[in-house]
C-alpha cells in the first residue's frame, strides 16, 4: 500500500524567494516516482503549481472548524508570536504585501472563529509572519481532521506548528524537515522565538531530516535533539526547465561570481576581500556581485574603499532567465557562506559548466567532489582557488567538466529513497 | 636447484611542499615544509629502525644465507641525513654484512623515465653516485619509480649498462604466464626482468592484521607452506613491498615483526628455497621469455597502470610545464635550481592530483596531505610558475655572460 504523506510547505514553484519551494517540488516529485502521494498545504497557493506529482491544497481556501478544542490549546502561543525585526529568511521586508484580511484579524484576536470563515494568508516573509506562522497552524489542524493520510511532513520552521497541532488532531507521526536554522539565518544573533518554536517542532517529531550533516550537527548540538532521531537526506537538483544557450561576452576578462542574497550568512566581505588579493597579482579579471541584501550598502562602501570599483560591479536582485545567464557569464563561482545547511546555487553554477569554489561550512560541501572547498574565512585560500581557476586552465576545465557530470548525477529520486525509508521506519 | 625467494623493500619520502600562494610567486623560493618533512620522517625512522635491526639479527644469525634488497631514494636519504642520521648509519651496517643489496633509482623517485629528455639516466646516475659514497656499492639492478616499466623503459636501463631490473608482474601483461620466472626486456634481451609476485607480496604487505582476511592470522609456517606450494611450479618468488610495512602499515601489535624473525627458519627447514637478491638472481637464472610491455606498467592500483600519475589533464599539464624547463635547468650552474627540480620531480606531488579514485572509498593506504586534488595541483603549480620565473632568470643571466654573447654573434 502506498505511503500517504500530509505535507506542510511555505511555497511552491512558480512563487518561491528561495531555495525552500524548489527543494519540495523536487523532493515531491521525487517522492512521487516511489509510489509515495503527497498531499502539498502551502498558506497561498497561486493555482498555476505543477500538480503532476502532488495534490496542492491552499490553506487560504480551509474553512474553519466551529468546535476546535486544539485551537483553544495552541492560541495562547499563537498570541504571544509577536513580529520580530530579522525574520526574514529571504526577503527584505519592502516587498511584503499584506493581504491579510484585517476582519478576519479582528476575529482572531478575539478568539471568536465561527465555522465558514476562511483566512487569508499572503504566503510571504514578512512583518505579520508570526501571525501567519499561528493561523497556518490552526488551518493545519482543520486539514488533519479532515484529510487521509499516514505521516506528517513539516518543511522549515514557519510549518512546524502546522505540523505539530496536524500531529495532535490526527495522532500520525511528524517528520520535520529542517533546511535552514535561525543559527544560519542570524549567525549568534538569534531569535527566541524563532528558535523556540524550532525547537519546539524537533522535540514534537517523531523524526528530523536535516539537508546535510553540517545542519545534523547543529540540531544535534544547538536545539538538544536525540542524535538518533536526526537523520540526513542531502538535497538534489533538479534541472529539467533550464535550458543552454551561449552568451556573448561584453567583457573579455574573465569572470568571477558571487551570487546569494548579501547578507551574514553568505559571507559577501569573504568575496571582497578575497577579490582584492587577486586583482593585485592578475588585473585581467572582473568580479560580479549579484544579489541583494542587509550588506550590500556596506560591501559597495569596502569596495570602494579598497578602489577597485571599476573592476568589481554589483547587479542588484538577480530574477529569472538572469540568474541562468549570469552563470553562463562566469568563469568562476564562488560561494563563500558562514553557514550554509546545504546550497544549491553551485550546483546551479556547475550545471552552467562553472567550475565552483564552495565554503566547507556549507552542506553541499559533503555531497561536492568536483569543487574547490576552502574555510569561508580563509582569505588567502579563496584568493588562491580563484587564481588558481583563472590561472591554470587545465584545473578549469577538470573542475568545470567533472562538475558538470556530477552535478547531473544528482537525483531527488535517491533523495526521495532514503524519505521514504525514514517514514517506513516510522511505522514499524 | 633451490628455488629462489627475494625479498626487495622500498624506501622512499618525498619532500612535501609548503602551502605556497599565488602572491607568492616572484617573492619567496622557499617551497619545501621544513617542520612536516622532519617529523615525518622522524615518525617514519621509529618504524623502519626496529626493522633494520630485526633484518641485521637475521643475517648475523644465519651467516649469509638470509639476504635481502633496498631501493632508498635520494629524497628518502636527503632527509634522514638531515633528520636521522641514525637511520643512516644503520643501513650502512645492512650494506657492511653483503647480504643486503641497494638497488639504482631516479634520485628523486621520479616519473623521468617517461618523459622524453634525459632526466631520467641524469637522475639515476646521481642516485648510483650516492649509493657508491653510502654503501660503497655500485648497482647493477635499477628499479624504477613504483616499478613502472615499458619496453622502451627496459631498452634505455640496458643501453645504461644494467643487467637486471624489477616490475610488476601485471596480469595483463603476463595472461597466462606466471611471475615466478625471469623474464627479459622485448627490445635488448641483456635487461633480465624480475616481476612481483603480488598474491604473496600483498599477504604480508596488505592482508597481514585484516581479521576479515580468512587466513588471519598468517603465521609464518602457514606461510612456508604456501612457499613451498607453489615451489612445483616456479623458480623464483620475489615479495617486492614498501618497506613500511613493517610497523607502519602493519603495526609492531599486529605481530609483523615475530612473523618476520620465524620467515627464513620455517623457509629453510622446507628446504625449497635459498634467499638471493636480484643481483643473484639475474645470475643464477636463465629466463624463460621476453616479456613484451608496449604500454607502461607500475605497481599500483588494479589497473598496473601509470594513471595514477598521468591520468587526468591536471597531471599532464605539470608534467609538460616541469619537463620544458629541463634543457634550460640542466645548462643553468645555480645548485639550488637544480636541487629544486629534482625535488619538484618526486612522483608523489602527480599522484596527489589524481581524480580516477574519487567514486569510490575504498581503502587507500597513501594518503594525501591535500583536501582534494585541486588544491593539490593549485598549490603544485603555484610553485612551479616561481620555478620556472627562476629558470627563466638564471637562463638569461647566463646568456649575458661575455664569452657566451661572443658565441652569439658568430
Amino acid at each position: 500500500m502506498s505511503i500517504r504523506v500530509l505535507m506542510f510547505g511555505w511555497e511552491f514553484p512558480p512563487h518561491i524567494a528561495g531555495g525552500l519551494g524548489t527543494a519540495c517540488y523536487g523532493l515531491t516529485k521525487g517522492l512521487a516516482s516511489q509510489g509515495v502521494r503527497v498531499l502539498f498545504v502551502m498558506p497561498k497557493a497561486g493555482g498555476d503549481e505543477d500538480q503532476s506529482a502532488v495534490r496542492i491544497i491552499n490553506a487560504s481556501d480551509v474553512e474553519m472548524m466551529a468546535s476546535w478544542t486544539e485551537w483553544e490549546k495552541y492560541k495562547e502561543n499563537v498570541r504571544f508570536m509577536e513580529v520580530g525585526s530579522n525574520l526574514v529568511p529571504y526577503m527584505s521586508p519592502d516587498l511584503f504585501e499584506k493581504t491579510v484580511s484585517e476582519t478576519v484579524e479582528g476575529k482572531r484576536a478575539s478568539g471568536k472563529i465561527s465555522y465558514g470563515n476562511k483566512f487569508q494568508f499572503s504566503g510571504k516573509y514578512g512583518a505579520n509572519l508570526m501571525e501567519e506562522v499561528g493561523r497556518y497552524a490552526m488551518v493545519a489542524g482543520t486539514i488533519a481532521a479532515r484529510e487521509q493520510f499516514d505521516v506528517i511532513h513539516a518543511h522549515d520552521w514557519l510549518t512546524y506548528m502546522a505540523g505539530i497541532v496536524a500531529k495532535k488532531v490526527s495522532g500520525k507521526p511528524l517528520v520535520i524537515h529542517v533546511h535552514a536554522t535561525e543559527f544560519d539565518r542570524s549567525g549568534e544573533h538569534v531569535n527566541q522565538e524563532v528558535y523556540d518554536i524550532e525547537r519546539k517542532g524537533m522535540e514534537e517529531a517523531d523524526r528530523v531530516i536535516t539537508v546535510s550533516n553540517w545542519t545534523r550537527n547543529i540540531v544535534i548540538n544547538r536545539y538538544g535533539i536525540a542524535p538518533e532521531k536526526v537523520v540526513t537526506v542531502h538535497n538534489a537538483v533538479d534541472f529539467k526547465n533550464s535550458e543552454d544557450t551561449a552568451e556573448e561576452r561584453g567583457v573579455k576578462e574573465k569572470v568571477v561570481t558571487f551570487l546569494g542574497r548579501i547578507t551574514f550568512q553568505k559571507g559577501p566581505e569573504y568575496f571582497i576581500e578575497a577579490a582584492h588579493k587577486v586583482l593585485k597579482r592578475y588585473p585581467g579579471v572582473r568580479f560580479v556581485m549579484a544579489g541583494s541584501g542587509d550588506m550590500l550598502a556596506q560591501s559597495i562602501r569596502r569596495v570602494a574603499q579598497l578602489k577597485m570599483a571599476t573592476h568589481f560591479h554589483f547587479t542588484g536582485f538577480l530574477k529569472g532567465d538572469d540568474v541562468q545567464k549570469m552563470f553562463r557569464y562566469s568563469d568562476v563561482y564562488v560561494m563563500p557562506s558562514v553557514s550554509e545547511p546545504f546550497g544549491i546555487s553551485p550546483l546551479e553554477a556547475m550545471r552552467s559548466g562553472v567550475p565552483s569554489i564552495i565554503s566547507k561550512q556549507s552542506g553541499v560541501a559533503e555531497v561536492l567532489k568536483h569543487s574547490i572547498k576552502v574555510d569561508y574565512w580563509d582569505v588567502d585560500a579563496l584568493a588562491d582557488a580563484i587564481y588558481g581557476l583563472l590561472s591554470y586552465p587545465a584545473l578549469a576545465k577538470v573542475v568545470g567538466e567533472s562538475g558538470f557530470e556530477e552535478v547531473n548525477n544528482l537525483k531527488w529520486e535517491n533523495a526521495a529513497i532514503k524519505i521514504k525509508k525514514v517514514y517506513e521506519d516510522l511505522f514499524v | 636447484m633451490k628455488k629462489t625467494l627475494c625479498f626487495y623493500f622500498q624506501v622512499h619520502h618525498p619532500v612535501m611542499l609548503r602551502k605556497y600562494r599565488f602572491f607568492d610567486i616572484g617573492k619567496r623560493h622557499d617551497y619545501f615544509d621544513d617542520y612536516v618533512n622532519a617529523s615525518t620522517i622522524k615518525r617514519v625512522v621509529n618504524h623502519c629502525l626496529p626493522m633494520n635491526d630485526l633484518l641485521l639479527e637475521l643475517i648475523r644469525r644465519y651467516e649469509g644465507k638470509f639476504k635481502v634488497a633496498f631501493s632508498i631514494s635520494g629524497m628518502a636519504l636527503e632527509q634522514l641525513e638531515l633528520h636521522a642520521p641514525q637511520a643512516i648509519d644503520s643501513f650502512k651496517r645492512l650494506a657492511d654484512t653483503g647480504c643486503a643489496e641497494f638497488l639504482a633509482e631516479t634520485y628523486p623517485h621520479s616519473l623521468a623515465s617517461l618523459s622524453d629528455t634525459d632526466e631520467f639516466e641524469n637522475q639515476v646516475r646521481h642516485h648510483m653516485k650516492k649509493m657508491k659514497e653510502l654503501f660503497g656499492q655500485t648497482p647493477v639492478v635499477l628499479r624504477n619509480s613504483s616499478l613502472i616499466y615499458s619496453d622502451q623503459i627496459g631498452e634505455r636501463v640496458a643501453e645504461m649498462g644494467f643487467r637486471g631490473m624489477l616490475t610488476d608482474g601485471a596480469k595483463h601483461v603476463l595472461g597466462w604466464k606466471s611471475p615466478n620466472f625471469l623474464y627479459t626486456n622485448a627490445i635488448n634481451p641483456k635487461l633480465k626482468l624480475l616481476l612481483k609476485n603480488s598474491r604473496l607480496s600483498d599477504d604480508i604487505a596488505m592482508r597481514f592484521s585484516d581479521k576479515s582476511w580468512n587466513e588471519w592470522p598468517l603465521t609464518a609456517d602457514k606461510y612456508a607452506d604456501w612457499l613451498s606450494d607453489s615451489a612445483k611450479e616456479s623458480e623464483i618468488v620475489n615479495l617486492f613491498m614498501n618497506y613500511e610495512t613493517f610497523g607502519e602499515y602493519q603495526t609492531a601489535e599486529s605481530g609483523i615483526f615475530d612473523f618476520m624473525r620465524y620467515l627464513p627458519e620455517a623457509v629453510f627447514s622446507r628446504g625449497d628455497f635459498e634467499f638471493l637478491t636480484p643481483g643473484e638472481v639475474i645470475k643464477k637464472h636463465q629466463p624463460v621469455a621476453p616479456l613484451h610491455v608496449p604500454y607502461p606498467i607500475s605497481w599500483v592500483d588494479e589497473e598496473r597502470d601509470i594513471t595514477s600519475w598521468l591520468g587526468n589533464e591536471l597531471q599532464t599539464e605539470a608534467f609538460e610545464e616541469l619537463y620544458k624547463v629541463q634543457e634550460k635547468v640542466k645548462r643553468s650552474d645555480d645548485e639550488a635550481l637544480k636541487r629544486d627540480y629534482e625535488r619538484l620531480q618526486a612522483s608523489d606531488h602527480f599522484y596527489y592530483m589524481r581524480t580516477k579514485l574519487f567514486s569510490d572509498n575504498e581503502f587507500r593506504r597513501y594518503t594525501s596531505p591535500y583536501d582534494s586534488p585541486y588544491e593539490a595541483f593549485i598549490n603544485y603549480m603555484n610553485v612551479l610558475s616561481d620555478f620556472i620565473l627562476r629558470v627563466e632568470e638564471s637562463d638569461r643571466k647566463r646568456d649575458e655572460k661575455p664569452e657566451t654573447r661572443k658565441t652569439k654573434k658568430r
